[in-house]
Formats: C-alpha cells, sequence, structure tokens
C-alpha cells in the first residue's frame, strides 16, 4: 500500500493550479454569472488542452479515460479556483453515454467533450433535482426521465439562483435517445461519477477558504495585533483544517473504488461527499465570520466561494441522501 | 496510490485473526481501572507476549515481530474487531518504549522492554502536577543529585495506570537554575513501591481509580535510570508526545471495530423514521474510515522516509471527539439502558457502551488538550502568530 498521491497526480494539480491561478477566473464567473460566457467557455478550451475532458472519456472516443483518480485531483484545482461552468456535468454526462454504449450517440458527442468542443449539462431528477445547470451555455443537455434518456430540445429560462455562477433552468421537450433499463444503470453510474466530481471540487473549494481566511487573519489587525493571534480564531480554522485534512483520504479512497469498480465505490462516494461538502460548508462560513462585514459583500471575491459552497454540498447527493447511502446494507 | 494490502500483510491479518479467535477471553474482563481487573488484564497481556503479540512492531529481540506500521494497524484492526481486552500495559508500549528506542541505551531497553511486553511490569505515566497541567513545562517537582543517583520530590497527579502500576516515568527538574523553563528537566523511570513514594488513587468520573497522584519523598533513582542526558529531558519527552498524538496512542482499529459494533446496534435497535439517529451513526462510519484512511496516508508517508510532525495534532482532536460522538450515539440509541453502568447486570454490550462513553470522555483532555492541539495546528500549521494563551 502506498496511499499517498503519485507524482504524476501532484504534476497534474500543479499544472492546473498554475492555469487557473493565472487565468482571472473570478473575472470569468462574474462574467458568466452575467450571462456572458465567452471568457468562461475560454478557460473551458485551455482546460480541455490539459486534458481535463478526456479524463472522463475512453480511448475509443479520442479520450485518456476513464480514470476517475486524476478526474478528482483535477476538480479540486476546479473547485479551488471556483471556475464556472457545467463542469460535473459535463463528465458525469460522458460517463452516462459511454456506460449506456449506443455507438452513434456516444461516437457523436464523447469525442467532442474529450476536445473540450461540446459543454454538456445533465438533469436527472432522481439523483439532483429538476433543474439542470448552466444548460443556456450547453451544447447539448441530456435529461434523464425514469428509464428513458432525452435530447432536450432547449435549456429553459434560467432562475436567480443562491450562486449566480450556478445558473439553473428547467430543460424543455426533448427526443428519446434510449430507454429500459439499461438508462436506469448508466444515469446511476453517472451519478457517482458527479458526486466524486462535486466532492472534489468542494474540498478544492474549502481548501481556497481556508487558504484566504488565513491570509485575511494574519493580516487584519485589531487592538494592535493580527485577530489571528486570537485564540477564538485560531481555533476556528484549526477545525476547519481538521475537516478539510479528513475528508481528503475519503475522497481519494472514493476515487480509486470507482477506478476499481469496487461494489463499495457508490457508499466510498458518499462517505466522501457528506464529507467534503460539509468540510467546505463550514469553511465557508468560517471564512464568512473570521472576514467580517468586508466577507458579507458581493464586491470581494471572496464571494464567489463563499456562494458556491452550500450548493456543491447538496448538488448530486445531500448530506443526508449521503447518509443514508453511506448505511445502506 | 493504492489501498491494496500485500500478501504478507494479508497473511499477517490471517495469523492474528486466528490466534485471537482462539485466545480472547469468551467474557469481558473486569473493568482494568479496579484492581481485580488490573490482574486479569496483566495476566491477559503475558497470553498476549507469549505469543508475541503484545508488542508487535519491536525488534524481535524485545518480544516483538518486527511488524511495520501498516502491519501494526492490520494487527490492531484484527484485535478490536475480536472484541479483545483493553490493554493495561499501553503507557509502556505507546509511550515509554518509543522513548527508549530513540532515547534509550541498549541495557535500558534489555532491562525494561521485554518485562514491559510480558505484563511483568506495567507503567505508569508521571507528566502532571497540581499547579502543571498544560503549561507541563513549568513542573516543580525535582530530581537532586546524590551519590550514583538521584532523589525525588514533589507531586505528581493525574498519572493513569498509578493506582496499580508497578513503575513510572517522567520529567523532573533537575537544574533549577536554568534560564528557560523547559531547560533543566530530566527524564527518569522510577518505581512506585520504593521508600518515600506514596500513591493516591483517585477516582475517574464513574468512580473507578483510573488514576492517582503520587507523593515523592526522596525517592532513590540509579543514573541507569535516567533516559538520554540529564537537563535534556523536555527534548527527550516531546518525542514521546509526539508519538502519543500521532499514531501509536489511537489506532483506527479501536474506531472501526466501535463503529461497526454501532451500527450493529442500530440495525437491531435503531427507529427508521429518526433520521437525525440514523446520520449520526452514519457520521460514526463516514469518521472512523477517515480515521483509518487518513492513517494509512501517515503510514505510507513515514515508509517513504517521512516524519509526523504537528500534523499528529490533526489526529489527537479528530479522534478524540469522533469517539464521544460515536459513544453519545450509542446510549441514545440505547435509550433508558444507556444510563446503566458498565458492572450492571443489564448493561447493554456487556458494559462496552457505558465504559466507551466514560473513557471517551477523557479523551479531549489527556495526551496534551484539544486546546492546546488547536493552537499547534493553528500556528505550525497554518502559520499563525502566537499570541496570549
Amino acid at each position: 500500500m502506498r496511499f499517498l498521491p503519485d507524482d504524476e497526480h501532484r504534476d497534474l494539480a500543479r499544472t492546473l493550479d498554475a492555469l487557473l491561478g493565472a487565468a482571472d477566473t473570478p473575472a470569468a464567473a462574474r462574467a458568466w454569472a452575467a450571462g456572458d460566457h465567452a471568457p468562461g467557455l475560454a478557460l473551458w478550451s485551455r482546460l480541455a488542452e490539459t486534458g481535463v475532458f478526456a479524463l472522463a472519456v475512453p480511448e475509443e472516443h479520442e479520450g485518456m479515460g476513464p480514470l476517475p483518480v486524476e478526474l478528482a485531483f483535477s476538480f479540486i484545482e476546479l473547485g479551488r479556483h471556483a471556475v464556472p461552468g457545467p463542469l460535473v456535468e459535463t463528465v458525469a454526462a460522458a460517463a452516462l453515454l459511454d456506460r449506456l454504449g449506443h455507438p452513434g450517440t456516444a461516437a457523436a458527442w464523447l469525442p467532442r467533450v474529450a476536445a473540450g468542443k461540446a459543454v454538456l449539462s445533465l438533469c436527472a431528477p432522481e439523483s439532483a433535482g429538476p433543474y439542470a445547470l448552466d444548460a443556456d451555455a450547453a451544447d447539448a443537455v441530456l435529461v434523464v426521465d425514469g428509464d428513458a434518456l432525452l435530447l432536450a430540445e432547449s435549456a429553459g429560462p434560467p432562475q436567480p439562483s443562491a450562486d449566480p455562477v450556478r445558473r439553473l433552468s428547467r430543460p424543455l421537450g426533448g427526443t428519446v435517445l434510449a430507454r429500459g433499463p439499461e438508462v436506469t444503470a448508466a444515469a446511476a453510474h453517472a451519478a457517482g461519477v458527479a458526486a466524486l466530481a462535486t466532492a472534489a471540487q468542494s474540498l478544492g473549494l474549502g481548501r481556497a477558504l481556508l487558504d484566504r481566511t488565513v491570509a485575511h487573519v494574519r493580516g487584519r489587525t485589531q487592538f494592535g495585533v493580527p485577530i489571528g493571534s486570537f485564540q477564538a480564531v485560531k481555533h476556528r480554522l484549526a477545525d476547519t483544517l481538521v475537516a478539510l485534512e479528513f475528508a481528503q483520504p475519503l475522497l481519494y479512497a472514493a476515487a480509486l473504488a470507482c477506478a476499481a469498480g469496487s461494489r463499495s465505490a457508490p457508499r466510498e462516494i458518499a462517505a466522501a461527499k457528506v464529507a467534503a461538502g460539509g468540510a467546505a460548508y463550514a469553511a465557508a462560513r468560517t471564512a464568512l465570520q473570521l472576514h467580517g462585514a468586508i466577507g458579507y459583500t458581493e464586491e470581494l471575491d471572496l464571494s464567489l466561494w463563499i456562494r458556491k459552497a452550500r450548493p456543491l454540498r447538496d448538488a448530486w447527493g445531500t448530506p443526508a441522501a449521503c447518509r443514508a447511502r453511506v448505511l445502506a446494507p | 496510490m493504492d489501498l491494496d494490502h500485500s500478501p504478507a500483510d494479508d497473511a499477517f491479518r490471517a495469523e492474528a485473526r486466528a490466534w485471537l479467535a482462539a485466545h480472547v477471553p469468551a467474557e469481558p474482563l473486569p473493568s482494568l481501572e479496579t484492581g481485580e481487573g488490573f490482574a486479569a488484564h496483566r495476566a491477559w497481556e503475558r497470553t498476549l507476549a507469549a505469543a508475541g503479540w503484545s508488542a508487535v512492531s519491536w525488534p524481535r529481540a524485545y518480544g516483538g515481530r518486527d511488524a511495520t506500521v501498516l502491519q501494526w494497524l492490520v494487527f490492531e484492526e484484527e484485535y478490536y474487531a475480536a472484541g479483545a481486552p483493553g490493554r493495561v500495559s499501553q503507557n509502556g508500549i505507546n509511550l515509554l518504549a518509543p522513548t527508549l528506542f530513540e532515547h534509550g541505551t541498549e541495557e535500558q531497553r534489555a532491562r525494561v522492554l521485554p518485562a514491559m511486553a510480558s505484563g511483568e511490569v506495567i507503567w505508569a505515566q508521571a507528566w502532571s502536577e497540581p499547579e502543571s497541567g498544560s503549561d507541563l513545562a513549568s513542573l516543580r517537582s525535582t530530581a537532586v543529585r546524590t551519590d550514583g543517583g538521584w532523589l525525588l520530590h514533589g507531586q505528581k497527579t493525574w498519572s493513569s495506570r498509578a493506582a496499580f502500576a508497578d513503575r513510572a516515568f517522567g520529567l523532573f527538574r533537575s537544574d533549577p537554575g536554568a534560564a528557560k523553563p523547559h531547560q533543566g528537566l530530566t527524564y527518569l523511570m522510577f518505581p512506585l513501591d520504593a521508600d518515600g513514594v506514596t500513591v493516591r488513587p483517585v477516582g475517574r468520573l464513574d468512580g473507578k481509580p483510573a488514576f492517582a497522584e503520587l507523593f515523592l519523598d526522596g525517592v532513590f533513582v540509579p543514573d541507569a535510570d535516567v533516559i538520554g542526558e540529564p537537563g535534556q529531558g523536555w527534548r527527550v519527552a516531546m518525542s514521546t508526545a509526539g508519538n502519543e498524538r500521532g499514531l501509536t496512542l489511537r489506532s483506527p482499529g479501536r474506531f472501526t471495530a466501535a463503529a461497526d459494533r454501532l451500527t450493529a446496534l442500530w440495525r437491531e435497535h435503531g427507529d427508521p423514521a429518526d433520521t437525525a439517529l440514523r446520520d449520526r451513526v452514519a457520521d460514526a462510519v463516514v469518521g472512523a474510515r477517515a480515521y483509518q484512511l487518513f492513517t494509512w496516508a501517515n503510514a505510507s508517508r513515514i515508509a517513504a522516509g517521512g516524519t509526523l510532525g504537528a500534523e499528529s495534532s490533526l489526529n489527537k482532536v479528530f479522534w478524540s471527539e469522533l469517539d464521544i460522538a460515536l459513544h453519545e450515539t450509542a446510549l441514545d440509541l440505547l435509550g433508558p439502558y444507556g444510563e446503566l453502568g458498565d458492572e450492571a447486570d443489564e448493561a447493554p454490550g456487556r458494559g462496552s457502551w457505558a465504559e466507551g462513553y466514560t473513557f471517551a470522555l477523557a479523551g479531549p483532555i489527556y495526551a496534551g488538550t484539544n486546546e492546546i492541539q488547536r493552537d499547534i495546528i493553528a500556528e505550525r500549521l497554518l502559520g499563525l502568530p502566537k499570541g496570549r494563551r
């Protein structure tokens, strides 16, 4: 056993971190929230060049995957930089099409996903509620309706949401692509991939919230000293780190179980999701509290991270649903 | 990155499982915090040692099996899954032995370790004093130079196992003129039945004498029982503290086994409509798994030549709070039976939940309070400035 990231995992994370750190993701996120997808889609293309989307696509469709472990390491970085867009939904939809194995549909979409030429959204009411994320920016919106898989006719109008960067809509109409138990099985697999990627995003988001808050309390002076020297502040940040540090190995283990196709994968993914989602949400609460009033403002970029924590905690598996799955016999 | 056990580790697991299945007492032993229970647990240590299972990670020369950290974790998983008795010798094995391996002499190791492994000598710790708890470096008990050794004076307290143990180890002020509090301290081993030692057992919350006060009045300690150099005791002791918090004190096997028992209890007694309680059971399962995985990552780091430092404070905060939450959940599941003491005839789980809860309540206090651990995490891992405590 060597339960540590390999060198290539570290390299992958470093590459993405460097790329995204220099890409002004807050500006792209703000534009995305305003309905201007251009900066976000430009970023999407650059991410595709690093191979992020190819990780979800098999070699036969011009991808490199499926590689759940590498996908998890990538999505940690996407979460760390609050990258906008239906990233999770695109890789989950790719997993669905791959698992479904309908040659025509898979060949039509998967190579384009791998190359960053297709943005997908996925609406799966049974595992993720009635809305599709960022459907207005997607080239295709897949809808799981019972045992049928539909290609939606239109994205539907986006509704205001708690995180304006996450644009939610109810897809309208559609044509049936496939029907039957194989759709149900493929949709369950896709929901697992989505939960894993969302958990990874949460972990990265929580790390960024902690880092920004540590920097703030080191610099912010009150009563003549940095507020980070106060025990009440320190202990809250220590607890934030503890929660993130113990969520991380659950995420790695879930990714390994997913890669191995292990029977325990759904339980492991659920454990990682509830832990990472909870840790990131707690990090957001801590970030808000320790920044004080400035943290409550929209104009501070921190808001892009704070507002995403709760939706990510709940997307593709609420805490209650994950806990039930952990105990499922 | 992988989570695969090697064939050698699987064989090790199978051997441990088979031995435990054949030897773990069918009936639980009386509480090790009582005189009768202490004797029964000492006898169990002898049984373990005779088969080479009492300190698997030690070299064979001292009674171990040269087990890797990972194999030790495997053994602990099997040990607690088998429902085997608590380890009355753990103060010695987990705290003193690592110190002897790092700072002791070969003569000390050869003399102390085999008797520790067999349970012939049970060790108590003697750190805290009435005026020195978290601020341990302010301790005032003294070691005064005498012909061929040292004379100990002063008072130690909260000394775990000392009510029934044979010997103790701890820190004493040997140079009262040293410039700073943590200088001029010496790490010594001393007998609890010697002239000048008075042991006053102290009942913990449930009344059992789990620890004791020690009054020391001119207790002679030969030079051979000083660990490391006189005056270097703080450095020597801190390496023990790192071990205690790091990997060795509370192995994940305790918590994965307890989480499995909690899950079984919930399946048997839980109200399916009570999703709040279900969520707490799930959190205990997730927490135990997280701790197991976190520890495997640390074991991998050590196997790759790394070390644990302030990271061990993360561990201590996590398992101590997990332990309490897990046992509170069990007691809530048990309803009115959760109030029964561990020795009650009708105590569920043959008293294990009541005993486990009482024991868990001490977790955030001993081995460095969780407040101290959070200070360490904040200052050494997050880089926050030191402030007034």
